[in-house]
């Protein structure tokens, strides 16, 4: 069940500029109502007392002839001849004149009110009424209204030379007001209607433009529970009103999310990264041992046994097998033997023309931008291989046609190498596990070519920063000198 | 040239004394003195503008001018021609009889045929369980006229034929001072039952149907000689006869035949005192021991 309270501020705006209008007509229309009533009131009741009186002198004459039809003619006159529909909105319904003994002398409706009968006798509820002109003569008209009663009464006593002939009772429907009552509720509503038929589209468009900020705003908030969204996904209203601000304070919460993010990945996969670095240098060295003696070992063979036959074949098998082990463990546990020289310009240009059989193979765009000019104190062996795999991977990774990007260049005394290629991006989940050994086994090598880079940058104290997307992919080298190493 | 002029000269001298008698009869017409007719509500006498065509017919065809007097009762109608303020007066049958010394009957008008006509007794069309004047007995009654045969005489002498006392027979009575009215009060249940001239009822039914439908005629009287054209007994003969032409010869003219069919009668004649023997017996019993 939809509650009001649940409702989009969407439509809670619009519905409540519409309550608003109607409470503002209901009010207004009221007010106007309840003036119109006493107006009409008051009009009803000095036509009724001004109107008795003319209507009481004017019959003193036939009721001193005892002359009933021309009594009939003058109660009539307010009437249309003949039909019993008032002159006026304000006309009375009933008109009777009452002898002294309060019998009906003549009235205007004689087939309800015959001659001679009492009041009380047409009506058992004109018995309070014939009580009040029974006790209550008065030299003037008056208007009574009695509780409970449809209708307004006007009582006029027909007097002569002071001596009561009889009494006019004048009878008001109530209901006399309502065609007016009728006529301004109706031209309340219209006109509430025509407010309506303007403010709502507007209110509807004002609506809109309040919630749309808040349900973009809650929109956004609502992802971050479950994932932490793009900035880009949250489409967020600019402004320095309050959901201007919340909005802001969303965007930057979220961005401050995002790095966070960043960094735990970053230190979770350094983390790891080490722990492997531990593990593979601890295998390694224990696998150096003994393979070192046994490499001696057979070297000492083949130089005294003189190994004959299928003896020598497996010495031979042994020492190559033995010599892969070591080259294997080799990669995994880089070593910075080499103190080579430092890096110059050349060596870098050696690479790019190292690298131009593969690209040509691949019939690759290489666009190289080499800027560095000066050498600079890091050990060249080590950048060297550093770029070497990354062209490597980068040539492998491009597809046929493609293009490789490579920039050199230094910055605030650190060495960036920049290398792109247009190839497969790398998925999330390859990202996670982007640099650990035999992460990829792919059918080009064992895995360990970015193992390598990693453990040769950190050991130059440099930074890799990795970026993948469809279409682009980009390894990002920072390797600083001078005072940082 | 002379027989030319002198054919011219009498040529004019004939006009010269046309031109003077028109002129002598122009003079004449507006020193004498008018014609003067009091009318009573015997007939729809409440059409100003059939009153108007109908004096201007009276005046071309008596050469004299004539007016119409009209009063809210018989009585004081009677009481003009008494005074000889009335020269003529249409009245009823009933004044006539009591003063037939001092009036002379002129013309009675010719009703379906005849110089008759009925009294009706009317009740409301809503009620169908009056069968006659015997069950009213306690009600409420209209009358047109005091002075009125088919409004109240007859009546009065009916319930005398019953045994009953006209005072105390009804529970209340008032007159409406015409037949209209008694039909108006009758129809709107004013009253309970009343005495209308029968002519009357039959034009209205013509001319005002609705009013009509609303009533119903419970009995109808004998006929009764119309009510006459009455002449003052001093009229001159002159008069007299110039008035009981032009009226008996109404119904040769079309503009008089347009008027009588307005009035919805076929013509006058020159009627017979013993018409109204009728009604004279009816007040001998009523005035008598």
């Amino acid at each position: 069940m939809l509650h009001l309270k649940d409702l989009s501020f969407r439509y809670k705006i619009p519905l409540r500029a519409t309550l608003l209008v109607l409470a503002t007509a209901l009010i207004i229309t009221g007010a106007i109502l309840a003036r119109e009533y006493d107006q009409l009131r008051r009009d009803l009741f000095q036509n009724a007392e001004s109107m008795g009186r003319v209507l009481a002198k004017t019959l003193v004459t036939p009721i001193l002839h005892d002359d009933v039809w021309r009594a009939y003619e003058i109660i009539n006159t307010p009437f249309h001849s003949g039909a019993a529909q008032p002159l006026s909105a304000f006309g009375a319904e009933l008109v009777l004149v009452l002898d002294p003994e309060r019998r009906i002398y003549v009235s205007t409706r004689p087939a309800d009110y015959p001659m001679l009968d009492s009041l009380p006798q047409v009506d058992p509820d004109y018995g309070p009424l014939d009580a009040l002109i029974h006790s209550n003569v008065k030299e003037a008209p008056q208007t009574v209204e009695l509780p409970g009663s449809a209708y307004f009464h006007l009582i006029a006593p027909i007097a002569h030379d002071g001596v009561l002939l009889g009494t006019l009772l004048m009878e008001y429907p109530k209901s006399v007001f309502m065609p007016r009552f009728l006529s301004i509720v109706y031209r309340a509503g219209f006109v509430t209607l025509l407010v309506l038929a303007v403010l709502l589209p507007v209110s509807w468009y004002w609506g809109r433009r309040m919630a749309d900020p808040l349900v973009q705003l809650a929109d956004c908030m609502s992802m971050v529970g479950t994932r932490l969204p793009e900035l880009e996904e949250c489409r967020l209203y600019e402004s320095k009103d309050e959901v201007g601000r919340a909005g802001t304070q969303l965007k930057r919460m979220i961005s401050e999310l995002h790095e966070k993010q960043a960094l735990e990945r970053g230190m979770l996969a350094n983390e790891r990264l080490a722990a492997i670095g531990r593990i593979t240098a601890g295998i390694a060295h224990e696998i150096n041992n003994p393979l070192g003696g046994m490499l001696n070992a057979i070297s000492t063979l083949r130089r005294h046994g003189q190994p004959d036959g299928i003896a020598g074949r497996t010495v031979s098998l042994l020492e190559r097998g033995l010599m892969q082990i070591k080259e294997t463990v080799a990669a995994l546990l880089v070593e910075a033997r080499v103190e080579g020289h430092a890096l110059t310009s050349q060596d870098l240009e050696d690479i790019h023309t190292l690298i131009m059989a593969n690209v040509h193979r691949k019939h690759l765009r290489l666009m190289w931008d080499n800027r560095m000019s000066d050498s600079v104190p890091l050990p060249s062996t080590q950048v060297r291989q550093v770029l070497l795999n990354l062209l490597l991977n980068a040539v492998n990774a491009a597809a046929d046609g493609g293009v490789v990007q490579v920039m050199l260049y230094i910055e605030d005394d650190a060495l960036y190498l920049d290398v792109e290629n247009d190839g497969a991006h790398i998925g999330p989940e390859r990202m996670a596990h982007l640099f650990e050994p035999f992460a990829d086994p792919s059918e080009q090598g064992h895995g360990l070519g970015l193992w390598v880079t990693y453990q040769l940058v950190q050991q130059m104290h440099g930074r890799i920063e990795v970026e993948s997307q469809p279409g682009r992919t980009r390894f990002n080298i920072t390797l600083p000198y001078g005072a940082a190493t | 040239m002379f027989p030319a002029l002198r054919h011219l000269s009498r040529r004019v001298v004939l006009c010269l004394l046309l031109f003077a008698g028109t002129a002598a009869m122009a003079s004449q017409q507006p020193s004498e003195t008018p014609l003067r007719i009091g009318l009573t509500p015997v007939f729809l006498d409440d059409q100003a503008a059939f009153l108007n065509r109908w004096r201007d017919y009276l005046q071309d065809a008596l050469g004299r001018p004539v007016s119409f007097v009209q009063r809210s009762s018989y009585r004081e109608i009677i009481d003009l021609l008494h005074d000889e303020k009335l020269d003529v007066a249409w009245l009823c049958g009933y004044p006539y009889v009591r003063e037939r010394s001092r009036m002379q009957l002129l013309a009675v008008p010719k009703y379906r045929g005849k110089p008759l006509y009925r009294s009706y007794l009317i009740v409301p069309a809503s009620d169908t369980r009056t069968r006659s004047l015997a069950d009213l007995k306690g009600g409420i009654f209209a009358y047109s006229d005091p002075n009125s045969n088919s409004g109240y005489l007859y009546t009065q002498y009916s319930l005398r034929r019953m045994g009953q006392d006209a005072d105390t027979y009804f529970r209340r009575s008032f007159f409406t001072w015409s037949h209209r009215k008694v039909v108006e009060a009758v129809a709107n249940r004013l009253a309970q039952g009343g005495a209308v001239d029968g002519y009357v009822w039959d034009t209205l039914a013509r001319l005002h149907p609705g009013l009509v439908a609303k009533t119903r005629i419970v009995e109808e009287s004998q006929t009764f000689g119309f009510p006459p054209f009455v002449a003052r007994a001093s009229l001159d003969r002159m008069s007299f006869d110039a008035m009981q032409r032009v009226l008996t010869e109404m119904d040769r003219t079309p503009a008089g035949a347009a008027l009588l069919d307005t009035l919805n009668l076929d013509g006058f004649v020159v009627g017979e005192p013993a018409l109204f023997d009728d009604i004279e017996r009816m007040v001998r019993a009523m005035t008598g021991p």
